[in-house]
């Protein structure tokens, strides 16, 4: 796999859920060690292509590479066994248990005589979190019940990143946060691409964006408007491309976009 | 790339690490600070059990006697055993209104094996654990695959268990008596002395040994560990508190013309041993074993735990086996208090007792949060109150009272257990 190549990429991917068609022959990729933002308008397709990504639905036509061969995604465990990890938006984290348990729920090691092996997940999660530069957690062994919003989405982050991932999806990971919070969380979202992984950052705010991302895909209608680099455009161009599908060269062509502008209205 | 936020790995964070404490002084905080957070786990049921022996001791010369004191433990050991059970089932935030009538159920069937077919003690115990076991498997079934509400579920069980109940047992008479020496002992019997120190020495140096290999497993990983002064303490309270207990029961209570004719009272009830082995194995399921902390996952958080790959019907119809097992045993230990089997045994409050026993205990009626050492100390504050308000509250309608001041306890305690849950969000 050379430098460039990305290590996930969709082709003219389709799902429909009976007569209604969400995903109209969309092309995306994730490259290693780069955040990629996945905007658009609701309804745009970014949640179902997500899920189609992660196996959760299935892709009804259309080509799915990982790290350059034919991938056969049939359910969420398939894609965690590739190394796709997602952190939907509720985070799923158990309030009465504490950060390590958290972090290993459902994959918890084991020692020599069967028992759970606490040593060493606090380890590790300590190291986790460490090689995150996370700071403000105070102990591993805090109930996720008393951590901040910003915590959560912390201790849900370091989960996702514990287990060798290679392509980390974020669902908009700084919609409830505050203002330092959301530096917090978009520092964090930074790391995990300069440690070398594929982050693929869904968001509504163009300001988060713009601040971390290196690449940006546009989703319109169900359709990639745009994958552009993130120094190739500027932040009306994106938001042209969310809400009208093209901006200026760029984007769906004309009578693409007009015709489904009819479609809708 | 911005150009502040690539820096930001250069100055690497430390490893986060436990908090844990240091010293003697900060374990007191941490303890005290998890308690203004709302963790305020057992601290309830201990100052009720301390309250209660003061007020009652106070109120009724008779009652600090050593009789009561093993009178009080045999009396609790059927609501114990069940409340034990009913922790699994309350942990995934379900119920289990059937246990006292399946557990009963279970009993009577352990006791015909044993009276009617003359089968050796072990085999109707296993038999009335088994049976248990399988009525258990059915209600999680429903709840869990069928998925029709455990409060309807186990409603239903409480009503045709009560009819089980009767097929079983079969009799006119509508009893049956055991005479199973063994069986009779579960609840009656008490430990030869010496036994009594030979078990106590067992526990005590069992909970060292583990204590030990968890702080050099935990040295080994370059962890932070508790203070040894505290591990100290905690070895000598359970040593000190053991022997005192020993000593007490080991103390002959008979009459002076009884020793003299050769009868002797004394020894460490077999509840005793029974209860603590049970309270070890349970324990060491829910916390220390993958079982464990996926049924406070599921507890906590059920989409959560699916998420994670948990099987959560699996562990949603394990509980309720789990929970009807302890129910049998929970069965055994009345038959053996009432020296056989009826069919109005198990029904009526037998099992909002239990459940309040585990809820006064700090177990949490909402899920999630819950340990088996909860069942031993609110089961142990129950009957307490009960035992000493039978002796206080005298007259034809002591019963009246009693029922009300039992019902204000698990008022009491679900108010506690409400309260803290606000106290701790409120922090977060």
């Amino acid at each position: 796999m050379s430098e460039n190549e990305p290590i996930l990429q969709l082709r003219g991917i389709t799902k429909s859920f009976g007569p209604v068609s969400v995903l109209k022959g969309v092309d995306f990729e994730a490259h290693l060690g780069e955040v990629t933002a996945l905007v658009g308008d609701n309804g745009a397709g970014k949640s179902t292509l997500v899920k189609c990504i992660g196996g959760t639905y299935s892709i009804d036509d259309g080509e799915y590479l990982f790290e350059g061969r034919q991938a056969k995604v049939g359910g969420p465990r398939d894609s965690a066994a590739m190394g796709i990890e997602i952190v939907y938006q509720d985070l799923a984290l158990c309030d009465n248990l504490d950060i390590v348990q958290n972090m290993f729920l459902g994959r918890e090691q084991i020692s020599s005589v069967r028992t759970l092996d606490e040593p060493s997940m606090e380890r590790l999660a300590g190291e986790t979190l460490a090689s995150l530069s996370v700071r403000t957690v105070k102990s591993v062994r805090q109930k996720v019940a008393s951590l901040s919003g910003g915590q959560r989405q912390t201790v849900a982050i370091a989960k996702a990143v514990l287990w060798n991932s290679k392509v980390v999806i974020l669902d908009e990971p700084t919609a409830a946060l505050g203002v330092a919070q959301t530096a917090e969380v978009l520092r964090l979202v930074r790391n995990l691409a300069d440690k070398g992984l594929a982050v693929i950052l869904i968001s509504h705010n163009m300001n988060d964006v713009l601040q971390v991302s290196d690449r940006i895909a546009a989703l319109y209608l169900g359709q990639m408007a745009a994958q552009v680099k993130r120094s190739e455009v500027t932040h009306t161009q994106i938001v042209e491309l969310i809400t009208a599908g093209r901006s200026g060269n760029l984007g769906l062509p004309l009578a693409t976009t007009l015709s489904t502008n009819g479609a809708a209205a | 790339m911005s150009e502040s936020l690539t820096d930001s790995r250069a100055d690497a964070a430390p490893v986060i690490s436990a908090a844990v404490p240091r010293t003697f002084g900060e374990s007191f905080n941490n303890y005290r600070q998890r308690l203004s957070t709302g963790e305020i786990g057992s601290l309830p049921a201990v100052i009720g059990i301390v309250l209660l022996l003061a007020i009652f001791s106070v109120a009724q010369s008779g009652f600090l006697t050593l009789s009561s004191f093993v009178s009080i433990l045999q009396e609790s050991a059927p609501t114990i055993t069940l409340a034990m059970g009913l922790v699994f089932v309350l942990l995934l935030g379900e119920i289990d209104l059937s246990a006292g009538v399946v557990g009963s159920t279970a009993a009577c069937f352990g006791a015909i094996l044993s009276v009617k077919h003359n089968l050796a003690w072990p085999i109707a115990i296993l038999g009335a654990a088994a049976f248990g076991a399988v009525s258990g498997g059915l209600l999680g079934w429903l709840r869990a695959r069928i998925g029709i509400p455990s409060f309807v579920v186990t409603l239903a069980a409480f009503i045709s268990f009560q009819g089980a109940q009767i097929l079983v047992i079969g009799s006119g008479s509508g009893e049956v008596a055991v005479s199973d020496k063994v069986i009779l002992a579960l609840d009656n019997g008490r430990l030869s002395p010496v036994w009594g120190w030979i078990y106590l020495v067992i526990g005590v140096g069992g909970y060292a040994a583990v204590k030990f290999v968890q702080v050099a497993s935990r040295r080994r990983q370059g962890l932070a560990i508790e203070p040894s002064s505290v591990l100290f303490v905690r070895i000598a309270a359970l040593a000190i508190g053991g022997a005192v207990f020993v000593y007490l029961c080991n103390v002959d209570q008979a009459l002076d013309w009884q020793q003299r004719e050769g009868i002797h009272i004394r020894g460490v009830p077999w509840v005793a041993p029974i209860i603590a082995g049970f309270l070890v194995i349970l324990t060491f399921m829910l916390g220390k074993t993958r079982y464990g902390r996926h049924v406070y996952a599921v507890g906590g958080n059920d989409e959560a735990a699916r998420r994670a790959g948990i099987p959560v019907r699996l562990i949603r119809t394990s509980v309720f086996v789990i929970c009807s097992t302890m129910a049998a045993v929970s069965g055994l230990f009345l038959a053996s208090q009432l020296n056989g089997v009826n069919t109005q045994e198990g029904g009526g409050n037998t099992l909002l007792l239990a459940v309040a026993a585990a809820v006064i205990g700090g177990t949490s009626l909402m899920g999630g949060r819950g340990r088996v050492v909860d069942a031993v100390l609110g089961g142990l504050a129950l009957a307490i109150l009960q035992y000493g308000m039978s002796d206080l509250i005298k007259g034809g309608n002591s019963a009246a009272y009693q029922y009300i001041i039992t019902g204000i306890v698990l008022l009491l305690a679900a108010a506690v257990d409400a309260l803290s849950r606000h106290s701790g969000r409120a922090t977060s």
